[in-house]
């Protein structure tokens, strides 16, 4: 059994469009299981080559195709169409992150993004002389940061806030996300440094704990607990 | 046409695994740039699951020695096995300055690095299984992915992100430098450099039923095919044994590491059959094989092409306790080790592996070839291992070669930091006393007449149905078994396709910014040539052999075949094979059981 799929999706081309529109793409032939990804790459394939959108691998942990899809953000690979199209006919919107520049139909400008990323030392810091083998880690310590290193940077929770849409400088939930990956790595020696910087006027206390982040995450990441346990770092002065 | 003009020491192409190794330890010494079509983290390094090996022993006895003929005897005997003791020497230290840079693997009660089994990993020669896979849950990949990307930045590596890089430039012998599009304005750059390294992966898009990313188009090695470098054994492509049914996506060996059996239509575990000693762990050639042959024996579930993999952990138990083991898993363990591959059923599947098992087939997922390299990371460019100066490539784009005929499970992403590594070592070294080659005029006239073509073409063929035609009879003729007159028809459908390729062509954007259309196009030209050299090379080599099953010819052939495949592109665009000896130390040849 197939389904008819509207695809209604925000075009924009800087070299032709002055602003924005919307156009719809009818497909006749839909299978229930397929990915809104998919009914992207038959647009683009069929009606008109010329629908810009990142993807690569296409089962949801490269995070390249973050995008609104019905008015929320969700990564395309991961949306089959049967959760959101019942009965044998719909349709289906899709729009472009928002809080972060559209250069063409789907894509954003991401640089914005990974500025805020780059921020808050988003690397292992620890510069005393390694030891010869691995550095000792108990399965608990190593627990403790585990949610935040499934992040896959595809920016749905940050361009679901409506702290950053009111203010592009505040540095988002994924930018804090990669921070607490390394607050709490037993491992690591500059938790003080990341506080710091979350401290500031741009840092952690521009959430106001709407959860929005929470819901987009793709890979499940509990986004307002671990802003929640960086602010209590904050408070407390240390990590743990 | 405007072009910008560049000028680093090295050049790195690709922000995986291997380029991103090369870039830490080049950038430490030379000026160093890392080219990438993606962002780097959307590398399809992220995909990897299960683990990287490396006889750390932390959980019993092992040794690099036990992982060298592993890999070696996984090779079918293919593999170089001077570069096989390298990767496998180097396991352990490289394994364990990923976790000095903050890699969080797993930990073992005790706190180290936790191993998990994995297929065709054994003790002493084959014994049993042995714990060797170093993993973070099901997303090692991912972990080392990051780590690394984090690194560079932390270095202040030099990034340009969504440059597609279209050709390479020989002056004089030597890499000059390449030519790139940046995708967010359309223009061309030259980077002239002194070394260039490959690292751009695989091209698993060749094949209907893959588990590779969309990006996956083999560019890297296409693109030095063109000019005259030759590829390596491309008839070995690996089939992953469990991909999920009809999608392709990867379900890792770690399913079976863990204690996951193999269950046809009928309720046996049939790899008891085929692999006696390890079963569900032998080699994914021989895994994967065993798959298509029960299907076609009529064993596939409800008539379909494909059998359950079951983890469930009543399953799991009952099995380990049949083998005499103490080891129980219960639904938290499962969930702890595996998460997203259950995430992955219950999203694409709407089934959850602890309650209900699996549907897989193989699925197309690694190519064992490449560009033929020393294990320097240095390109050869001959049968007599002539290295082309200032040219390196490394990982999956590349063939040391390390993984013969059949690659075994998480060596994949120990050749990317292994040989990424020795690429970024080798070619700062090379960089530091050489100069520069003098750019040629015009160095990026070929890449501008050739986009040009591609935003001018009025035809009626669209790269989507080109595409799913290439994928559907490369799927059906050169997938997990083949046989020659099959092979002719692949190429003689991959040489029709090409022409429509080149002169019936429909390209709907002639824009400049990112123009997916035209790079679709583009990718699709490297596809159809890789499809053309993997189908050449497989009709030439009258033999089976790991991943390159041919049934009119069944059995290994050492006396005429024990050697590497070299393809070349002519000037008239038809494909010559050269062969070169395989190096062998101290593993003799012998008959695969596992």
């Amino acid at each position: 059994m197939t389904m008819k799929v509207t695809m209604r999706i925000r075009r924009f081309d800087p070299e032709k469009d002055a602003k924005p529109y919307w156009a719809e793409y009818t497909l006749e032939a839909v299978d229930p299981t397929d990915r809104v990804l998919d009914l992207l790459h038959q647009v683009r394939g069929r009606f008109d080559g010329s629908l810009a959108f990142r993807r690569s691998c296409a089962h949801g942990v490269c995070g390249s195709d973050a995008m609104r899809i019905n008015g929320v953000n969700r990564l395309a690979c991961k949306v089959l169409v049967n959760t959101i199209v019942k009965g044998d006919e719909g349709k289906i919107q899709v729009e472009p992150l928002l809080g972060l520049p559209v250069i063409k139909d789907l894509v954003v400008d991401m640089e914005p993004f990974f500025e805020n990323y780059r921020s808050v030392m988003p690397y292992f810091v620890n510069d005393e002389p390694p030891p010869a083998r691995e550095r000792i880690q108990t399965p608990e310590q190593r627990t403790r940061f585990d949610d935040p290193t499934k992040c896959i940077l595809c920016a749905a929770c940050t361009t679901s806030c409506p702290s950053f849409w009111a203010n592009g400088t505040y540095v988002g939930p994924a930018a804090i996300v990669q921070a607490h990956r390394f607050i709490f790595d037993s491992r690591d020696r500059a938790a003080r440094d990341r506080l710091a910087v979350l401290s500031q006027e741009n840092g952690v206390w521009r959430c106001r704990t709407i959860f929005n982040c929470t819901t987009a995450c793709p890979r499940d990441i509990k986004v307002t607990q671990v802003i929640a346990e960086v602010k209590n770092a904050i408070s407390r002065g240390r990590a743990d | 046409m405007n072009v910008k003009i560049h000028q680093f020491d090295a050049v790195i192409v690709g922000g995986g695994g291997s380029g991103l190794m090369a870039a830490l330890y080049a950038s430490r010494e030379v000026k160093t740039a890392v080219l990438s079509k993606l962002h780097p983290t959307r590398s399809h390094t992220g995909a990897a699951q299960g683990g990287i090996s490396a006889a750390l022993g932390n959980l019993e006895e092992d040794n690099w020695e036990w992982h060298a003929f592993d890999t070696v005897k996984g090779s079918d005997y293919l593999a170089d096995q001077d570069a096989v003791e390298v990767l496998c020497r180097e396991a352990v230290d490289v394994v364990v300055e990923l976790e000095h840079m903050g890699l969080p693997f797993d930990r073992t009660p005790d706190g180290k690095i936790s191993q998990r089994r994995f297929g065709g990993h054994t003790r002493d020669h084959g014994a049993q299984p042995v714990r060797r896979a170093c993993h973070a849950a099901d997303r090692t990949g991912h972990m080392i992915l990051h780590t690394l990307y984090q690194q560079c930045i932390k270095n202040n590596v030099t990034f340009f992100d969504e440059f597609q890089v279209m050709d390479l430039i020989i002056a004089d012998d030597k890499v000059a430098g390449v030519v790139a599009v940046e995708l967010r304005t359309g223009e061309l750059h030259v980077f002239h450099c002194k070394a260039a390294l490959f690292a751009t992966g695989g091209w698993g898009r060749v094949w209907q039923i893959t588990s590779n990313a969309h990006a996956y188009t083999g560019d890297g090695d296409a693109v030095l095919f063109r000019r005259g470098i030759p590829l390596q054994d491309m008839e070995f492509f690996q089939f992953h044994p469990t991909g999920i049914y009809r999608m392709g996506i990867l379900i890792t060996e770690g399913v079976r590491g863990e204690g996951g059996v193999l269950i046809n239509g009928k309720g046996e575990r049939f790899m008891a059959q085929y692999a006696p000693t390890i079963k569900d762990l032998a080699s994914r050639d021989v895994v994967a094989r065993a798959i298509y042959l029960e299907i076609a024996k009529g064993n596939g579930v409800n008539g379909k092409p494909y059998v359950y993999l079951d983890v469930r952990p009543e399953t799991v138990n009952q099995y380990l306790a049949a083998a005499g083991e103490a080891r129980r898993v219960d639904r938290a363990y499962i969930e702890s080790r595996l998460p997203d591959i259950l995430e992955f059923c219950r999203v694409y599947l709407g089934i959850d592996p602890v309650e209900a098992p699996m549907p897989v087939q193989p699925t197309a997922h690694y190519g064992m070839g490449g560009i033929p390299t020393t294990t320097r990371a240095e390109v050869v460019i001959d049968e007599n291992n002539t290295v082309m100066p200032g040219l390196y490539a490394a990982g999956e784009c590349a063939c040391v070669s390390v993984h013969g005929a059949n690659r075994l499970g998480t060596n994949s992403l120990l050749d990317l930091v292994v040989f990424g590594r020795r690429g970024g070592q080798a070619m700062a070294e090379y960089c530091k006393p050489a100069d520069f080659t003098p750019l040629p005029p015009d160095p990026a006239q070929e890449v501008i007449t050739q986009l040009e073509c591609f935003r001018t073409a009025n035809g009626a063929r669209r790269v989507i149905d080109i595409r799913a035609e290439m994928q559907d009879v490369m799927m059906a003729h050169v997938g997990v078994f083949r046989e020659a007159a099959g092979i002719q028809k692949a190429i003689e459908a991959i040489h029709r396709l090409q022409d429509w390729q080149c002169n019936q062509l429909r390209i709907d954007d002639q824009g400049k910014i990112f123009n997916y259309d035209v790079l679709d196009a583009w990718e699709m030209g490297c596809l159809l040539e890789l499809a053309e050299v993997t189908a050449v090379s497989a009709l030439a080599r009258q033999e089976s052999r790991g991943a390159h099953s041919r049934e009119d010819f069944p059995k290994r052939d050492d006396v005429n075949w024990l050697k590497h495949t070299l393809a070349y592109c002519r000037p008239d665009g038809s494909i010559e094979l050269r062969y070169k000896p395989v190096t062998l130390t101290k593993y003799e040849p012998k008959e695969r059981v596992y």
